[in-house]
């Protein structure tokens, strides 16, 4: 059946603010929904709070709302938009699905005459409550763990009595295992399962007995109206049962599991999704089999929707899950479709990899001081990397190369544990170093078997981790000048960075590095194609390994690379790597709108970047995508394979920025504003120097290297104090001291966590209101594209602070101040593109607390509200395509735009939730106010005072 | 765990081009067949002791081989089939509770040869464009010359009959000799799997070598008559084709799998052709078109049935086809409870999507017997 041509308006909810548990993930499904429904002539309507989106870009659907996500909201839209005839609420995570649920009950589809797709409610209520899902396994004959539910106190501890410890508790219709717990002992049972009953909205707890040490599977399905299933993509979780998936290291294809085993896992995944109900979409289904010879296998849950699992299984094999369950909803069926990668054959088969991938998620404990760091059944990672390799060992050396937490890989790079008792300590409680830790325990020379017996990791995995070692401890036995070709090679293969064998060799990575030229050991280009090369593909994903070579009849012999380099001139943007506290989906939403703004003005576009949640890491936004690691050695290889004009570095955030010194020393082009005016506006001395010559006032402040010099600054700069270590991102380490003893507590536990670093120390401007300016800047002319005012006074971190969008209070004087000073520092930068400053208010005096020449986390934000593309301009000025004065800005906004701050404090309990200057927050909303009467304004003013009293 | 190095191997193509690599485990050696590629990630095992793989070098395009180790029971027949083994990571460590052994071990024990560290997807790129050839792996590394000699003298797979190498000797027995229904399997490279699955389903089983004559068939009394699935090109295989043409004369039901389809085409007087590269993996997309519904296949041949000629015979009905490229992957005879097909619905490696073909064909016997 083609699709239903009754359906010519389509709504689609997204998954509002980022949370941890739904993150990013949702706007790569979102914006491909949107493009897949438009690309059949229906008309989108779209709801989402977060204007840090790509999805809620005017250009990505018909009619945008950036509304909360109510059922008022739904009202609302349905009301002025009649036409809607359906809507899509699998692409929004379980925000979108509960929305959808919630309108159901009240009836507000039926009212509308509005017609659900792509899932059935029915379906979500089979799955979302954990005693209906039992039921229904046991009637189709799926094993599951011994469970039961309870809905009381009471029974909870009947049932606890029965199965005895360790238990797992999980809370029916919440988020990334909100509420879920491992009970080892049964002390700790009464307080979780409180907690457990409490955070459900139902009041429900499923109580199952423990599958400890049980391999961890999850399979990504598709299915269609003539119920066609396929499976996607088999993810297998390398940390077994008790680690929540979103926090385990998963690899794909699964690497343990015979044909026999996995086409059983297979059936039960068809069987469970046809059970559930009617429904034509994506789903995602999690197993656990038992490391016997049994290998029993039993279901854990099935969500009948688009997942964090599904954006990594789209990107782990070129197939994208929610473009094609978006055209299922609407009627197609998957042997109508084509495979959108090879263009040639069908959308009805399943993928085949020629490669691995690891996905290592990323965790921000250290902005969650007193945090429960310990990994558990409830998600605590805030993003996650993916490496791709043609070996489990290239791919997970990729992935730990991806992290961005100064490792260079794993092992030789001196930052080994080398501690016993601490390396059992931390095998015992899986933390954010897992991945690192078991490579440290088999140097320690810890045997497998003890490893295996405390992580109940799969053995291949750590035979895998010691065959890893073993190769570093043979590299180590050579020198620069006797290493063999061989050995390098394959150490290359398996993933060692050039530092790391500099490490083993005792030399620098740059004589690796022409070492590796000599013997010609090149990095070479491969293709995702979902057919492990079985049929030509026209796809532009690739990634990286090494090759031995081939050799032609005709005695050409080369290591064959599948990026064939194209004579057009091209850019290469940098993307931002996982997210993270501080740096999340905005830069991601910067880099997406670089490459369609190089791509309109005809350059050919390049992006890298190794993210798998992202839209810029789907394979339909540059011309060419490299997924990897955003790691200097993977992107100067790719500079020199492509030879792009120039790269861009000022809309990836920290990550591609920090890069800009090396690529200027090896002679690449930065793109826009130079390396030399970035460098300057990073360090405090010479930009103070700046700021001093255009007679612009900033708060006064030192530098100092030891708790010696702090304290003695102290005494020329006045108490209260900010400190805080220089290039750190979203005011890690920061804090404000009132007196010597807090002042030389702080330093001393800075210098201890990040040594030989400067720590910048300024005057605090007490009781001062914040606020910044973003402007693009062609190094002649500047345009302040917007100014916000925050609500929150001087000392909680920007990215925590409510702010509106224009300034609710500062008078004509305070904002000409603004002004002039962004316009000044911006030119005295040589900026070319973006930049941001922030500045305190106080007595009606403008001080600059920093400026950044780079795309800011509040662009997004400025752009949503006043309906102007204003990356596209500034990334037009940075390619010297355009100048300031060439564009009719136009911005649009009936009064207010409030940025409001969301947190994800329910995942650590124990955490403190005041603000400070260290940013806590994950995610952000928008919300319009016509005045500054509304009573949501209000609020938050009051919490101002709140603040200011303090 | 102590570093090992590797001897240095290579794979030589028919048309001289060479793709490097080292030898697995200490093995030396030379080995020739027709190269191919299998894409399924999972089933290495059955692939490798598949008969119809009888004189292949198999490249996997898997990253890795070897992971999960042997299992005595997820064999598809008594040793290994294929004459190679060319793949990019072998795992010389496995682990799964239920294995008997280590796959380097097992190829040992069967003195296959296998190079790893090949960039295969070099070598499936290179064969998808230029096609299917002849190749030798050798660990003898300097001596290209006298390899391309050697190689010079293998036979072509086209017209190359391989049935009668893998083929059972003697007939034997499968299942319980108390089941309802008794089949006469013609073994042109039997897969086991196949037996499990008429077993399973109330059959009793006796196979017969690749040239028994049909009276031989006949005389075990059978409820229906099998064709199996096999190695090599279909068109020598004259006793196959002879005694199907008698089969069916009867009216009896019949059922054909892979090589088994093709002898059924043939006996029909449709045609067979060497295709490409063949289709060789788990996830090959088949459409029944008496359903309207899809199928996930494991598929392995590198002849098929010309499509053309299928569907301009009058008592032919084309029931199958292969979504990626349209061939034909399953026919029926109009006028006779006989069907065929291209794919294995015995699957192993492989999905179960197409197990209900088995039900069928009981069925037909079942209705037939009545």
């Amino acid at each position: 059946m083609p699709k239903n041509t009754a359906l010519k308006s389509i709504l689609i909810i997204g998954s509002g603010p980022i949370v941890i548990g739904q993150a990013c993930e949702f706007d790569y499904s979102g914006s491909q929904a949107l493009r897949s429904l438009r690309e059949d002539g229906i008309e989108t309507v779209l709801i989402n709070s977060n204007p840090a989106t790509i999805m809620t870009d005017p250009s990505m659907a018909d009619h945008i709302y950036l509304l909360p996500l109510t059922t008022k909201s739904i009202v609302q839209i349905l009301k002025e938009h009649p036409q809607i005839d359906a809507v899509l609420p699998t692409m929004g995570g379980q925000t979108a699905l509960n929305l959808a649920i919630e309108a159901d009950e009240k009836g507000i589809w039926k009212d509308f005459g509005v017609e659900l797709i792509g899932v059935d409610i029915d379906a979500i209520n089979v799955t979302e409550d954990r005693e209906k899902f039992r039921l229904l396994m046991d009637e189709i004959g799926v094993a599951m763990a011994p469970q039961a539910t309870a809905t009381s106190y009471l029974e909870g501890k009947e049932i606890a009595q029965e199965y005895g410890f360790p238990l797992v508790i999980r809370s029916s219709y919440t988020l990334g295992g909100a509420g879920a717990a491992i009970v080892y002992k049964e002390e700790d049972f009464d307080e979780l399962l409180r907690h457990g009953l409490e955070v459900s909205p139902i009041h429900e707890v499923m109580i199952d007995k423990a599958m400890m040490g049980w391999k961890e599977y999850e399979l990504e399905l598709l299915r269609d109206r003539n119920d066609n299933v396929v499976i996607i993509c088999a993810i297998e979780n390398m940390d077994p049962m008790g680690i929540h998936t979103g926090d385990s290291i998963t690899v794909a294809p699964a690497m343990t599991l015979s044909d026999r085993t996995y086409q059983r896992m297979r059936d039960m995944a068809i069987h469970m999704m046809r059970s559930i109900g009617d429904f034509a979409g994506g789903c995602n289904v999690q197993f656990a089999v038992s490391p016997d010879e049994k290998e029993d296998i039993i279901a854990i849950e099935i969500n009948p929707r688009v997942s964090r699992s599904s954006a990594l299984a789209s990107k782990a094999t070129g197939y994208p899950i929610a473009k094609i369950a978006s055209k299922l909803a609407i009627g197609y069926h998957l042997d109508e479709l084509e495979n959108q990668i090879t263009k040639s054959t069908s959308a009805l088969f399943e993928p085949t990899l020629d490669y691995v991938i690891v996905k290592i998620p990323r965790w921000n404990f250290d902005k969650f001081e007193g945090s429960d760091r310990t990994l558990g059944l409830q998600m605590k990672s805030v993003g996650e990397v993916m490496g791709i390799g043609r070996s489990f060992q290239e791919a997970l050396h990729k992935a730990t190369q991806s992290l961005e937490i100064k490792r260079n890989g794993l092992g030789a790079d001196g930052k080994s544990y080398t501690d016993y008792e601490q390396i059992l300590d931390k095998l015992k409680n899986a933390s954010w170093d897992r991945v690192f830790v078991i490579y440290d325990a088999i140097q320690m020379g810890i045997p497998l078997s003890r490893i295996h017996e405390i992580t109940k990791i799969d053995m291949w995995f750590l035979r895998q981790y010691e065959e890893l070692y073993a190769l570093e401890k043979e590299i180590s036995s050579f020198t620069l000048d006797t290493l063999p070709r061989e050995l390098l090679l394959e150490a290359k293969q398996k993933g060692y960075g050039d530092r790391q064998i500099a490490h083993m060799l005792k030399c620098l990575e740059s004589q690796v590095y022409k070492k590796r030229e000599e013997l010609n050991i090149q990095r070479v280009y491969k293709l995702v194609d979902t057919c492990a090369a079985e049929f030509a593909a026209q796809t532009p994903y690739y990634y990286s390994t090494f090759e031995n070579n081939m050799e032609l009849a005709d005695g050409a012999s080369y290591a064959e690379n599948d990026s064939v380099v194209t004579d057009k001139k091209k850019i290469i943007v940098l993307g931002s790597g996982p997210n993270r506290i501080g740096q999340g989906i905005e830069f991601d939403y910067c880099c997406v709108h670089g490459v369609l703004a190089a791509s309109e003005v005809g350059y050919e576009t390049i992006m890298i970047n190794c993210n798998p949640e992202t839209v810029s890491t789907d394979f339909d936004v540059a011309d060419k995508l490299y997924f990897e690691p955003v790691f200097w050695e993977h992107i100067y290889d790719i500079i020199r394979h492509e030879k792009p004009e120039g790269v861009i570095v000022q809309l990836g955030g920290q990550t591609a920025l920090k890069l800009a010194e090396k690529l200027e020393r090896y002679g690449v082009k930065i793109l826009g504003t130079s390396f030399e005016a970035l460098d300057l506006a990073e360090d405090r001395g010479s930009f103070s120097t700046i700021l001093k010559e255009l007679n612009i006032p900033y708060p006064e402040f030192g530098v100092a290297e030891t708790t010696e010099e702090a304290l003695a600054l102290a005494d020329t700069l006045d108490f209260p104090l900010l400190i805080r270590p220089s290039y750190v991102l979203g005011g890690q380490g920061m804090k404000i001291v009132i007196n010597k003893k807090e002042l030389e507590e702080h330093v001393v536990d800075l210098l201890r966590k990040i040594p030989n670093n400067k720590l910048l120390l300024d005057h605090y401007l007490d009781g001062a209101i914040e606020a910044e300016a973003d402007a693009i800047c062609d190094g002649e002319d500047v345009y302040i594209i917007g100014i916000m005012e925050h609500i929150e006074p001087c000392g909680i971190h920007s990215g925590d602070s409510n702010a509106t969008l224009p300034p609710f209070n500062l008078g004509e004087f305070v904002m000409q101040q603004i002004k002039d000073h962004t316009k000044k520092i911006a030119l005295a930068l040589n900026t070319v593109g973006l930049i941001n400053i922030q500045f305190a208010i106080k007595d009606d005096k403008v001080y600059i607390i920093e400026a950044n020449p780079r795309a800011s986390r509040t662009v997004p934000f400025i752009a949503k509200a006043y309906g102007e593309p204003y990356v596209n301009y500034a990334t037009k000025v940075m390619l010297g395509h355009s100048k300031v004065k060439d564009f009719d800005f136009k911005p649009h906004l009936d009064g207010y735009a409030i940025k409001q701050p969301v947190f994800s404090f329910n995942k650590f309990p124990n955490v403190n939730k005041q603000l400070g200057p260290e940013m806590k927050s994950t995610g952000e909303s928008i919300l319009f106010i016509d005045s500054l009467k509304d009573d949501q304004f209000y609020d938050l003013y009051s919490r101002r005072k709140m603040y200011l009293s303090k | 765990m102590k570093y090992q190095t590797r001897k240095k191997a290579l794979i030589l193509l028919a048309d001289g081009t060479i793709f490097h690599g080292k030898a697995v485990g200490g093995k030396e050696g030379t080995s020739f067949g027709e190269v191919c590629f299998n894409t399924g990630m999972t089933g290495y095992q059955e692939i490798f002791t598949d008969p119809s793989y009888f004189g292949q070098l198999m490249v996997t395009t898997n990253a890795h081989i070897g992971n999960y180790g042997i299992n005595n029971d997820e064999i598809e027949s008594d040793s290994i089939k294929i004459s190679g083994l060319i793949c990019r990571n072998f795992s010389y460590h496995y682990s799964r509770d239920l294995a008997d052994d280590s796959l380097e071990s097992f190829i040992n024990k069967n003195d296959l040869l296998a190079i790893s560290d090949v960039d295969t997807r070099a070598l499936v790129n290179y064969i998808r464009d230029n096609g299917a050839m002849n190749a030798v792996i050798s660990t003898d590394v300097d001596n290209i010359e006298g390899l391309k000699k050697q190689l010079a003298d293998i036979p072509d797979m086209n017209g190359l009959e391989l049935a009668s190498k893998v083929s059972t000797k003697e007939p034997y027995f499968f299942g319980d000799e108390n089941a309802s229904y008794k089949i006469s399997a013609l073994d042109i490279g039997i897969k086991k799997n196949i037996l499990r699955n008429l077993a399973e389903r109330d059959c009793y089983i006796k196979v017969f070598p690749f040239d028994a004559p049909f009276a031989d068939l006949k005389s075990f009394n059978p409820d229906g008559y099998f064709l199996s699935n096999g190695p090599g090109d279909p068109e020598p295989l004259t006793e196959a084709i002879e005694t199907t043409k008698e089969i069916l004369k009867t009216s009896s039901p019949l059922f054909g799998i892979c090589l088994g389809h093709q002898v059924l085409a043939l006996a029909n007087g449709i045609s067979t052709y060497k295709m490409h590269h063949g289709h060789r993996g788990i996830n090959h997309p088949v459409m029944n078109l008496l359903t309207g519904k899809g199928e996930i296949t494991s598929q392995n041949h590198g002849f098929a049935i010309n499509r053309e000629e299928a569907e301009a015979h009058e008592n032919v009905e084309i029931t199958h086809v292969h979504l990626n490229d349209h061939t034909a992957a399953g026919i029926r005879l109009k006028d006779k409870p006989v069907f065929s097909v291209q794919y294995h619905p015995e699957a192993s490696p492989g999905p179960h999507d197409a197990s209900y073909l088995f039900d069928q064909f009981v069925e037909n016997v079942k209705k037939a017997k009545k």
